[in-house]
């Protein structure tokens, strides 16, 4: 069991990672990554939602499969993430002023962002086969958090350092930031057959 | 009627398509628009899905928007758009079931599609309804075109067909020694395309350079 959860966890890093493999929260993810200390903000801020999140939707899908209300799954899972979103912004406000004025707009945005809801399907679509359990969905969720805090803090690195290199007009911006993204994901395709 | 058809309503339609696009542009909805691309099935039906939740959602917003107090607008667009995702998903798997499972999780995905929220923040929320039909319709339509365009190159490259028909083994292109791209296939090519055609139509409109 213990191994499993452990290569639920890594898989969902480096393997079936977020913005690497499927692309998800894409957007949040070109807007922010200009320099590193707020991606590390945003980054910890999506880990923390997707943590909670994934969870409480595992529970509320197995509510909703058993009741045979299944096609109502997008509105809730929505719904459940826009309040626990609303909740997380109320707590940190509450108890760490510092880390809310730092990460300002990017936190009520968080629930519009595909990575939380993407999260979520998936691990619908996978209760199944490998994630069984509470437990294993948490795993899952936190995995596939940093995997996207890697990613963004990792290409707003590398956006730093291209600011002083020669980059063709056309492609200043967000052309290159693209194909530097496509690379990026080649090299994390290595990783893919990773077993533990 | 010829107010309906007035020049400013063609620049609102119009203008998503080419140059305020909202991928290559405003970069909105990157998300499904890579995912989906590897064939061009998928695609069409997903920008034809997009086109369609995007035009509608923009219309009930814009009825609503005098009796939407500002403070719960978030959900309230939350709601109408999960709503019509759903409708559209359920058709889906009635009439297209194959293709619903390609797409699988990014059909759900809609919802958080960022040109969806984009369009209803900033253009049906302050517009009357036949505008913001016309304002997502061409949304919409900008974003299944790019969409057709990278799901075009990565399946001619990568499988070696058209709408599946595959005419590398047709015209026996293997026995000249040829090989699909298997790359193409591959998540990370969506994204070099897809800079490929943003580098492509910057170099032909300059005023859309950055600094």
């Amino acid at each position: 069991m213990e191994t499993n959860l452990l290569s639920l966890f890594v898989k969902s890093i480096f393997v079936d990672n977020m913005i690497f493999a499927y692309f998800l929260g894409m957007c949040s993810y070109l807007a922010v990554s200009k320099n590193v200390k707020t991606s590390l903000g945003l980054g910890i801020a999506v880990t923390f939602v997707l943590v909670v999140t994934v969870p409480v939707n595992f529970y509320l899908n197995q509510y909703l499969q058993a009741n045979h209300l299944g096609f109502l799954s997008f509105i809730l899972f929505i719904a459940v993430i826009a309040g626990i979103v609303q909740l997380v912004e109320m707590v940190v406000e509450r108890f760490s002023p510092s880390l809310y004025a730092s990460l300002g707009i990017f936190l009520p945005l968080i629930a519009v962002n595909c990575a939380i809801m993407g999260a979520s399907l998936f691990m619908q679509q996978r209760v199944s086969t490998d994630i069984t359990s509470a437990g294993a969905a948490t795993v899952y969720g936190l995995g596939s958090g940093i995997g996207w805090l890697l990613a963004i803090v990792g290409l707003a690195a590398i956006r730093e350092k291209m600011q002083y290199s020669d980059v063709p007009a056309p492609l200043k911006g967000l052309g290159i930031t693209f194909i530097t993204v496509g690379l990026m994901a080649l090299a994390f395709m290595s990783f893919s057959g990773l077993k533990i | 009627m010829s107010q309906l058809f007035s020049k400013k309503n063609k620049e609102v339609f119009a203008n998503p398509l080419s140059i305020n696009n909202p991928i290559t542009v405003q970069v909105l909805g990157i998300c499904s628009a890579l995912a989906v691309t590897a064939k061009l099935e998928p695609a069409i039906v997903m920008g034809l899905s997009v086109t369609v939740i995007t035009a509608f959602s923009n219309v009930i917003i814009s009825l609503l928007r005098k009796t939407i107090p500002n403070r719960i607008r978030i959900i309230v667009q939350l709601v109408v758009v999960a709503a019509l995702v759903t409708i559209v998903s359920e058709i889906l798997k009635a009439f297209a079931y194959d293709v619903s499972v390609q797409l699988s999780v990014y059909v759900g995905l809609i919802i958080t599609n960022c040109i969806l929220m984009g369009r209803l923040e900033a253009f049906a929320m302050q517009n009357a309804p036949w505008e913001s039909f016309l304002d997502g319709l061409g949304n919409g339509l900008g974003y299944a075109k790019i969409l057709f365009i990278i799901a075009f190159f990565r399946e001619i490259l990568g499988s070696g067909s058209i709408f599946n028909y595959n005419f590398v083994d047709a015209l026996h292109l293997k026995d000249f020694g040829y090989l699909n791209n298997g790359l193409m296939i591959l998540p990370p090519m969506a994204l070099v395309v897809c800079g490929c055609i943003i580098w492509y139509q910057r170099s032909r409109n300059k005023e859309l350079q950055e600094k």
